[in-house]
């Protein structure tokens, strides 16, 4: 392994890191590096192994195998509340019996902070969360959604952690609301420069806050990049699938060294695998990559299909065509008219270099 | 005088049929006249009519009150015992109900089932028939006297008909009614809170006085309450293991109205011992949030 100088300094470091319970593997022999200040964000789906993971990292499970290493010291068996970290949970775990001020200054309570610098202390991070100064002494359980995940944040934050680990916060929260506040999450992270590490299930949620994103599946880590290189070059077709809506076609290679469809037959013009003897492979297309071909248009790789439905995504039209005995579906922009209607013949069409290909 | 028809055919079907909740609640409300609010009544009158008499309605008098606040008479002794064992008992109870609620919550895991059924089975035994059974235990010449003199020892300790027996027999009868609403409350504090107050840097003890104790709080407040309201009515334990060395509240009421068959009197006793007790509930419900210790918030 070369030595990246221009890489900075991973602040916690997983090692072939796995927890078993019983004969259940729920994470499996993970090597992660997490840099200093990233907003790193693992997404998976349910059952992948991401809170287990976490959970880890929060000291409340500790590792069957491997190391867990902070700053170069091996931390496995250090308890939650002597490690410089806080998780923000899932279902916040305020507490219901305080108020908001003194949710927020609880850490500071415990640690023997007097009253006064606590309070201070308190309002301060309040306007940090934009939360009113007035909510100090408000009760937590009459808070709104929105207002909890605010007071959350501001308690972990009262900690100082050097790392702040988030648990889905997000999920139980309405739509436009949560647009809302993944930027400000994301603003927070700029302004506190603290290592944030985010799990959930929506990748989309973890487009727009990460700095890299790691996606799991099956107790494993099966790819970590920049969210364009999770979008751009997924490592497989289960991150390909993730990441969004996608054609996938099927094509194996043919003793001529040409690429065949296995369901939609037909030659198939694509990139090389990574892996250069696989005799199969899957040809990822995104629905905005696959075109809707006008009259005597071509490209590289041509279907042919009738419409089924169209679907409005507000600044784009989805089709839906059947080609074959497969589904396929094109993106096009509105106000760009497309000629389709439904149960039209269409021609479809994609390019090499549009075109994902993987392996598994 | 004249009426209005509308108004007149509005009246006529208000009046044909009530609501169907208040109808569908009739039975309970007929049942809890007959057998709760009819008894109240007879006792609050009873307690106000002339000693030793029957004349119940018939007669006012604030005598049989008058009685009890008045100092040379015993039975303020009564009251005290009958305060002071419950109080006692509470406070036992708490201290050693909690370490077992705590571990039928947090660490028996699937055994704690089992060990709710060795606590509440005793309950299938009349109360009687247990005491008899520490008396049998303890008594001269009984199970542990007897046996300690057949193996060659001096005897057992002389503790029976005392009121320390008393309060064991108390603590040991009362145990189930503080240690499952204790369970309860318990059970109600989530397990996030307690995770996360650890991770936000509370030890143990903080983590118990910050969040766990604060939030089983209602649970801890019904099982003492219902174990003090037992303990304060509490009788067999100081006829039976007591041998009536102490006369508690309870046993002066049950002598008022069989063995002097001075009714008024009893009555009295038991409508202040009801409005000591209805005040203390009150005061303690108005602190709970009985919807979410029921877990509907």
């Amino acid at each position: 392994m070369s030595i990246d100088v221009k890489k900075p300094k991973p602040i916690l470091q997983l090692v072939g890191v796995r927890k078993t319970f019983g004969d259940f593997v729920a994470v499996d022999r993970i090597d992660l590096d997490v840099r200093q200040g990233e907003f790193l964000t693992i997404v998976g789906p349910s059952g992948s192994g991401k809170t287990t993971l976490l959970r880890m990292l929060a000291g409340m499970d500790v590792p069957s195998e491997g190391n867990i290493t902070l700053h170069g010291e091996l931390i496995n068996d250090v308890p939650p509340n002597k490690r410089p970290t806080c998780l923000v949970f899932q279902s916040l775990a305020l507490f219901p019996h305080k108020t908001v001020g003194d949710n927020i200054e609880f850490p500071l309570k415990v640690r023997g902070v007097d009253k006064e610098t606590r309070k201070a202390r308190a309002l301060e991070l309040m306007r940090v969360v934009r939360l009113p100064a007035d909510y100090h002494g408000k009760n937590v359980m009459k808070c709104s959604g929105g207002e909890r995940q605010r007071v959350a944040l501001a308690r972990a934050l009262a900690y100082d952690p050097e790392v702040l680990f988030f648990d889905e916060p997000l999920s139980a929260i309405d739509y436009k609301l949560k647009k809302i506040l993944e930027k400000e999450l994301k603003d927070l992270h700029r302004e506190t420069g603290k290592t944030f590490i985010y799990i959930t299930h929506s990748l989309e949620e973890a487009m727009v806050m990460s700095d890299r994103i790691g996606v799991m599946r099956a107790g494993k880590i099966v790819q970590v990049g920049t969210p364009e290189e999770i979008y751009a070059t997924p490592a497989d077709r289960f991150v390909s699938e993730f990441v969004g809506e996608v054609n996938v076609i099927e094509v194996a290679k043919s003793a001529a060294g040409t690429w065949q469809g296995v369901d939609l037959p037909g030659t198939y013009t694509i990139r090389p695998p990574k892996d250069e003897d696989a005799a199969r492979a899957f040809v990822v297309v995104r629905p905005e990559f696959m075109r809707l071909l006008d009259e005597g248009e071509t490209a590289d790789n041509c279907l042919e299909g009738t419409v089924y439905n169209e679907y409005s995504l507000g600044s784009r039209l989805q089709y839906q065509v059947h080609v074959g005995a497969k589904v396929m579906l094109v993106e096009v922009p509105r106000g760009r008219l497309a000629n389709a209607a439904r149960d039209a013949r269409v021609r479809l069409g994609f390019d090499a270099r549009d075109a994902i290909v993987v392996g598994s | 005088m004249r009426a209005t028809p509308s108004w007149w055919g509005a009246e006529a079907i208000a009046l044909r049929l009530p609501a169907a909740g208040t109808r569908a609640a009739l039975p309970v409300a007929l049942l809890l006249t007959a057998g709760f609010v009819a008894p109240l009544v007879a006792i609050i009158a009873y307690s106000f009519a002339t000693p030793r008499s029957f004349d119940v309605f018939s007669s006012f008098t604030l005598e049989n009150y008058a009685g009890i606040f008045d100092t040379s008479n015993t039975v303020w002794l009564s009251f005290l015992w009958s305060g002071l064992f419950a109080i006692a008992t509470v406070a036992l109870l708490a201290v050693f109900a909690y370490p077992i609620a705590y571990g039928m919550d947090r660490l028996f895991g699937r055994w704690s089932s089992l060990v709710s059924i060795l606590f509440v089975f005793p309950l299938f035994v009349s109360e009687n028939v247990r005491l008899y059974g520490w008396v049998l235990f303890f008594i001269k010449n009984g199970v542990l006297d007897g046996s300690l003199k057949a193996v060659g020892f001096d005897g057992g300790p002389d503790i029976l008909f005392t009121p320390g027996m008393i309060l064991a027999g108390m603590v040991y009868t009362y145990l189930p009614f503080m240690l499952f609403p204790m369970t309860l409350g318990l059970a109600m504090v989530p397990k996030d809170l307690i995770d996360a107050a650890r991770d936000l840097g509370a030890s143990r003890l903080q983590i118990w006085r910050e969040v766990e104790l604060p939030l089983a709080m209602p649970g801890i407040l019904i099982g003492m309450l219902l174990t003090f309201v037992l303990g304060i009515g509490a009788v067999a334990e100081a006829k039976i293991l007591g041998g009536q060395s102490v006369i508690v509240i309870a046993h002066d009421i049950e002598i008022a109205f069989t063995y002097s068959q001075n009714w008024p009197l009893g009555s009295a006793l038991a409508v202040v011992i009801t409005l000591f007790i209805g005040v203390l509930t009150l005061a303690v419900f108005g602190k709970l949030d009985l919807d979410r210790l029921l877990g509907r918030r």
